[in-house]
């Protein structure tokens, strides 16, 4: 399973209230909450992102409310990839329950700059900067979450597990 | 190698002897809770399940409290999937208009979050019943969905820091100062995926609403979840409140902290948390001139009895300042009548406030408080983001209800000692 797209470049905490206002929560529909995905930190964000693009952050992506919105709307997004320095821990669950592919990488999440076109080979963890030619290794899930992305989500896991 | 309090509690949730930080583990659940923005997106998922029924319909909690009273035709249809899911599986922890709180001040008023559970809720702050020694964490609405249809969840067993408390607070410090301090000092992700364990002296002098902000805000430094022990204090709490059987667990002498902080409470200031991120901390000799617009005193962090008494002690007799706005959201049902019992929101009339029925409202900028462009606001809440309570050019301060309370009558930021 491969993602590629270009990157929009984030810097570090970004919250769950930007990715997705609260004051559009009273709607859980992922392609209306996809109209508003980055909304307060970039309001062009979705006029500009296309089907397949990646979001590189610095740490703690995702930090604040539990808002399975957040990682809900980046995935109706057309968004295939968050890679991040780190990632707050509820988003980071979020991400894997619903099957949107994320990954810590340091480096990569340092090097990469916005509008760069970028490869990420879910299987091998490698991440390739098609722009600079620049290559990183992304930590790997363990075992047990692969199975949940492999299912594309925890329902699906336990459904197929019992 | 010896456990911590969350790594013990996992433990016996699991049903394992010892686990270790790291361990990916299967734990049963005492309570999983929803609120009415992350309950419809797992009602919708538990219909994808093989098992259509819930595991307990005793061990689920559905508390709308965020858009209610329904606030549009939107939160009204949210609300309705909630209440229908809970008549069709018999919830009987289904709390309705009236009889509701905010989830994180309702379900320890209520004796359902004891010692020793293992709790996830979809919502953030579910790390507040840490405060009573119980395993609590915040997840989302698949996590709770799974958890609602098996009665388990997994966990990555956390490492710990542990904050040593030392001293008596003096009188205008309080839970959310000691929070923010700690907040100030280790940064919005200092205390990521890990437990915050909350031991030492100085505990003795905090009260359950104190214990209950700090952990209320554990999730605001990026821990997985902020435990107290259990002493006297809890003890009557749980007197008062509860009937259910519990379990207090210690840590070993022997347990592995990855980092240790000694905190003097005695030396402790009013903290206030400015714009944009909760780890903006100044000690309120250090705030200057802030002319603000709104005051916020509520919400799952501060909207319990022991922050009205303190609003009321500041604004008893006084008048907030020419066109402040003063909000003030006492957290349950129960705090409401409290409050009017003892005159506290006669006080909060007459001195120039409103008094609003239980609701997030405001905390999250869903409504009952919104800021326009360019406002600022002092709030007893718990995250000051870009945008969070109205126009993304709007800033809020995050403050205790002392400071809060002292703010809206000078109508800048001030201490309670200037009042």
């Amino acid at each position: 399973m491969k993602a590629e797209g270009r990157v929009f470049k984030f810097g570090d905490n970004v919250d769950t209230d930007v990715i997705i206002p609260a004051r559009y929560l009273n709607s859980s529909d992922p392609a209306e909450l996809a109209e508003h995905c980055m909304e307060d930190i970039d309001a062009e964000f979705v006029k500009k992102v296309k089907k397949g693009d990646i979001i590189v952050a610095d740490k703690n992506f995702g930090c604040g409310s539990s808002r399975e919105h957040a990682p809900i709307a980046i995935k109706a997004a057309g968004v295939s990839c968050v890679i991040a320095e780190t990632f707050a821990r509820i988003f980071y669950r979020n991400a894997i329950n619903i099957g949107l592919p994320i990954l810590e990488c340091p480096e990569a999440s340092k090097a990469i700059k916005d509008g760069d076109e970028v490869v990420v080979d879910f299987d091998s963890g490698v991440i390739t900067d098609k722009t600079t030619g620049e290559e990183f290794k992304g930590q790997p899930f363990p075992e047990f979450m692969q199975k949940i992305i492999k299912s594309e989500g925890l329902i699906n896991y336990i459904n197929s597990e019992k | 190698m010896g456990m911590t309090m969350t790594q013990k509690i996992l433990a016996h949730g699991a049903g394992l002897d010892k686990v270790e930080a790291g361990q990916l583990i299967m734990s049963k659940l005492d309570l999983v809770l929803g609120n009415d923005i992350t309950s419809p997106v797992a009602i919708k998922e538990m219909g994808k399940f093989n098992k259509t029924s819930v595991f307990d319909k005793d061990k689920i909690a559905l508390v709308p409290d965020h858009f209610v009273p329904n606030k549009d035709i939107k939160s009204a249809e949210h609300c309705k999937c909630v209440r229908e899911f809970a008549r069709r599986n018999d919830i009987t922890n289904y709390f309705e208009v009236g009889e509701m709180g905010i989830e994180h001040a309702l379900l320890p008023e209520k004796g359902l979050t004891v010692p020793g559970d293992v709790i996830i809720g979809a919502d953030s702050h579910t790390c507040t019943y840490g405060a009573l020694g119980a395993f609590s964490t915040g997840v989302g609405s698949t996590d709770m969905a799974a958890g609602m249809a098996t009665g388990e969840a997994w966990f990555k067993v956390p490492a710990a820091i542990r904050f040593v408390l030392k001293g008596k607070p003096a009188k205008w410090v309080s839970g959310k100062d000691i929070i923010l301090h700690i907040i100030g000092m280790i940064g919005v992700d200092g205390a990521l995926y890990k437990s915050m364990e909350f031991v030492g002296d100085g505990i003795q002098y905090l009260s359950m609403d104190d214990r209950f902000t700090i952990s209320n805000m554990a999730i605001e430094a990026g821990g997985k979840n902020g435990i107290f022990p259990v002493d006297d204090i809890t003890k009557e709490y749980l007197k008062e409140h509860t009937t259910r059987e519990w379990t207090a667990y210690e840590a070993d002498e022997d347990a592995v902290y990855d980092e240790e902080y000694v905190i003097e409470l005695d030396k402790l200031k009013p903290t206030v948390s400015f714009p944009h991120l909760p780890e903006n901390t100044h000690t309120i000799d250090d705030c200057g001139d802030i002319a603000i617009d709104q005051v916020v005193i509520g919400s799952c962090t501060n909207g319990r009895i022991a922050d009205m008494r303190t609003a009321a002690e500041i604004l008893k007799g006084r008048h907030i300042a020419k066109g402040m706005r003063c909000i003030v959201i006492p957290a349950t049902q129960k705090i409401y009548m409290q409050a009017m019992e003892e005159g506290l929101l006669k006080i909060f009339i007459e001195a120039g406030a409103v008094v609003s029925t239980p609701t997030c409202g405001p905390c999250l900028g869903g409504y009952m408080g919104i800021l326009a462009e360019g406002e600022r606001c002092v709030s007893t809440t718990n995250r000051n983001f870009v945008g969070r309570m109205g126009h993304i050019k709007s800033e809020i301060y995050l403050a205790s209800p002392a400071v809060a309370a002292a703010s809206a009558i000078a109508g800048k930021i001030a201490s309670p000692e200037d009042i």
